[in-house]
């Protein structure tokens, strides 16, 4: 690890573990804002990490913000830094001014689409998206659609939209938007705005699945190690070592699709390895939250115990911006319609 | 603990311009029928093929020129490796002395046994085994009953290797042997030696394969007699010789690319416009082939640093050959076919062999669950 990433890490652990406590989660996950950590990010200026100075940002390498951001998941933080990070790079990719406090973004569902309108007062949104991630504690949403034909990009304050709360697995927020002819702050084409809200969506899960599966591992090697049956710790037994042996790999691998992905994304997100990042990293969280379960036994089932705040958020991000599926499916059609002989050159320009 | 980090490796350009070399040498060998890209890369013994990746410096390349390497990087290893193994190449009779053996050599032979065997394995006409594996030692590896006592001169060996790939073949192994009592520590005592095939007082008998192949054999030493310097490192170092060798043995892209001419095949026969369920079955496939090729490679960077990557090796080989394992369980319900007995020309042939040869990809080289065991010392768990 090199010296700046070590000192990132040391910072952002630092935060966290000032702020980022089981009451921080439960009251957040009760629908309390956790903002003495929200203001300790944005003293660091970890939200707008990758933004360039000029755009008030921190001017951090991309790969560096990721970091954070897997920090961030590690320590199952219930904020919306991914969805700030995002909409912050998207805005200022189209060229438009990012508003301060936390960001969220839409539409998010697959099938939901909002419909952008140019009046003579200017231009204005319409339409009903769910599942917006943290859409009912963000001011400010960043909207993807198509105008005249164009991609566009928009910025929209959610005053007055929000129709109603569902909660993901993890107790994270995901709101209904309404939006009726609501006027846009600002708005400037960029090429493929919807697609890339929705891959960029998917690097930033994968990033997070990444740092909680870290976490999970380590749940489990602590626990293994302390909880004695049969006179000796779970850890002696040769099939607990085996799992964790699995749930290693598990690990690594989440970790390696995701570093991938994030490393060939540092101007716009590489759809090729981001499809792979979250068709791994997915895969990987459903087989690593078995196996961190299954060798915590009913202790991990409980609310005391801190496992589950990393296994809930592992069940509900593999699910959003498309599952392992969705994205395999992808790449098996762009395989498969390049044909065999195709397959090997990629891969190995990789 | 144990870090498990797959730091990223860059190809160097030199990497880059041998790949285009390669993939071109290859394409002109099936090109003019020298070989059909084969369905069994490196267990295709094919010297005249082996004697030409000789000559064009495709073996032997990390090793010092006095020795007649050509002093490249591993990872211009790692890209020469993979794409052989992508392209079919029938690259199985220089396979292990140039993974394995020649490395050995390098580090622990006496200087007379590198100049005479290093160049030789180098251009392509010297092939190894290796003889690890007894009737009564298998993943317990430290349980060896082959015996090396002093002579005059050397050593004399007695005892039985089995599942000795390629043995009827080859030109040598390097055996391991017990050359002191078993003591409280079960690893010391045990010493490596260069066996001449060629040499009285070994044996060579062919041990069939489920499917009725010729890979494996059993070796009896009869008192056959080793020169001193064809001891590889002291007398008592055999444990920890044996520990390295098989870091090399267990990281590279041989790990999860045994069925890749399946997947090809398979990926021809469903199709340009697959269906939703052959096309998660590739995409994720695809998925877990590029993250293992990362983590693969990152290995092969420890390597070139020096480090001893020995627990990474071991994660990678037991995922990589779990993923070798699953297309043709996948891809028989996909493309349905009768798996049939052959050579692997036909699909139906090519899925029969992989299902066929399934087994061995998880127990060669050692077995998942000796690597499921390295992987939980890894995490402090032992």
């Amino acid at each position: 690890m090199s010296e700046m990433r070590g000192d990132l890490q040391k910072t952002v652990d630092r935060i966290f573990g000032a702020h980022c406590d089981r009451t921080v989660r439960e009251s957040a996950e009760a629908g309390a804002w956790p903002a003495a950590l929200w203001q300790a990010l944005e003293e660091v200026g970890l939200d707008r990490a990758a933004l360039p100075e000029a755009a008030g940002g921190a001017g951090m390498a991309f790969e560096d913000a990721m970091f954070a951001l897997r920090r961030s998941a590690y320590h199952a933080a219930p904020l919306p830094l991914a969805e700030t990070m995002l909409a912050g790079r998207m805005l200022c990719a189209a060229g438009l001014t990012v508003p301060r406090g936390a960001l969220t973004l839409a539409p998010v569902r697959s099938g939901d689409k909002l419909e952008f309108l140019q009046g003579s007062s200017g231009a204005a949104v319409q339409g009903t998206v769910q599942r917006v991630p943290w859409g009912d504690v963000c001011a400010h949403a960043m909207v993807a659609g198509v105008l005249d034909g164009k991609d566009v990009l928009g910025l929209v304050p959610t005053a007055g939209a929000l129709r109603g709360v569902e909660k993901n697995l993890a107790g994270e927020p995901r709101a209904t938007l309404a939006f009726e002819r609501t006027p846009l702050l600002a708005l400037a084409p960029l090429e493929g705005a919807p697609a890339r809200l929705e891959t960029e969506g998917a690097l930033c899960r994968s990033v997070q699945m990444a740092g909680a599966l870290e976490r999970t591992l380590e749940y489990s090697l602590l626990y293994a190690n302390e909880r004695v049956q049969f006179g000796r710790p779970i850890a002696k037994f040769q099939a607990i070592q085996h799992m964790l042996a699995q749930l290693a790999g598990q690990v690594a691998a989440a970790s390696a699709a995701a570093d991938a992905a994030v490393e060939v994304s540092a101007l716009a997100p590489d759809e090729f390895a981001v499809a792979v990042a979250k068709a791994r990293t997915g895969e990987a969280a459903g087989k690593g939250a078995e196996i961190a379960h299954q060798v915590h036994g009913a202790m991990g089932y409980t609310r005391e115990h801190n496992l589950h705040y990393s296994t809930r958020r592992l069940w509900s991000w593999r699910d959003e911006f498309g599952n392992e599926s969705c994205w395999q499916s992808r790449l098996g059609r762009m395989v498969a319609g390049q044909g065999a002989d195709a397959l090997w050159p990629m891969l190995s320009r990789l | 603990m144990h870090e498990f980090r797959f730091d990223p490796v860059r190809m160097p350009p030199a990497a880059q311009a041998l790949r285009a070399e390669v993939r071109a040498f290859i394409a002109a060998e099936v090109a003019r029928g020298a070989f059909t890209p084969s369905r069994n890369s490196w267990s295709s013994f094919d010297p005249a093929f082996s004697r030409k990746c000789g000559a064009r410096g495709y073996i032997g390349m990390r090793w010092p020129k006095q020795y007649g390497g050509h002093e490249r990087s591993a990872l211009e290893r790692y890209v020469v490796t993979e794409e052989m193994l992508a392209g079919g190449a029938p690259v199985g009779a220089h396979w292990v002395a140039d993974r394995q053996s020649g490395n050995q050599i390098l580090r622990y032979g006496s200087e007379r046994a590198k100049r005479a065997i290093l160049p030789r394995i180098v251009a392509g006409e010297c092939y190894f085994s290796i003889g690890m594996s007894e009737p009564d030692s298998g993943s317990d590896l430290a349980a060896v009953r082959t015996r090396a006592g002093k002579v005059d001169g050397g050593w004399s060996v007695s005892g039985t290797k089995v599942w000795t790939s390629g043995a009827h073949r080859t030109h040598y192994l390097i055996a391991l042997a017990r050359t002191a009592p078993k003591e409280e520590d079960r690893h010391a005592g045990m010493t490596q030696f260069i066996v001449d095939l060629a040499q009285p007082g070994v044996s060579v008998r062919p041990i069939y394969n489920l499917y009725g192949g010729h890979d494996f054999n059993e070796v009896v030493f009869d008192g056959y007699f080793v020169p001193d310097d064809m001891v590889m490192g002291e007398p008592g170092m055999g444990w920890k010789l044996v520990t390295g060798e098989l870091a090399f043995e267990r990281s590279g892209p041989d790990r999860f690319l045994s069925t890749f001419q399946l997947l090809l095949e398979s990926i021809r026969a469903v199709g340009a416009e697959p269906d939703a369920r052959a096309a998660n079955e590739i995409g994720r496939f695809v998925a877990h082939l590029v993250t293992l090729r990362r983590m693969s490679t990152s290995v092969a960077g420890m390597l070139e640093r020096g480090a001893q990557p020995a627990v990474e090796a071991a994660l990678v080989k037991d995922m990589g050959t779990a993923f070798e394992r699953e297309i043709p369980e996948t891809f028989r319900q996909l493309v349905p076919t009768e798996p049939t007995l052959g050579e692997g020309l036909s699909y139906a042939e090519l899925l029969g062999m992989g299902i066929l040869r399934a087994p061995g990809f998880t127990i060669r080289g050692g077995t998942r669950e000796i690597l499921r065991g390295m992987i939980a010392r890894g995490l402090g768990l032992r």
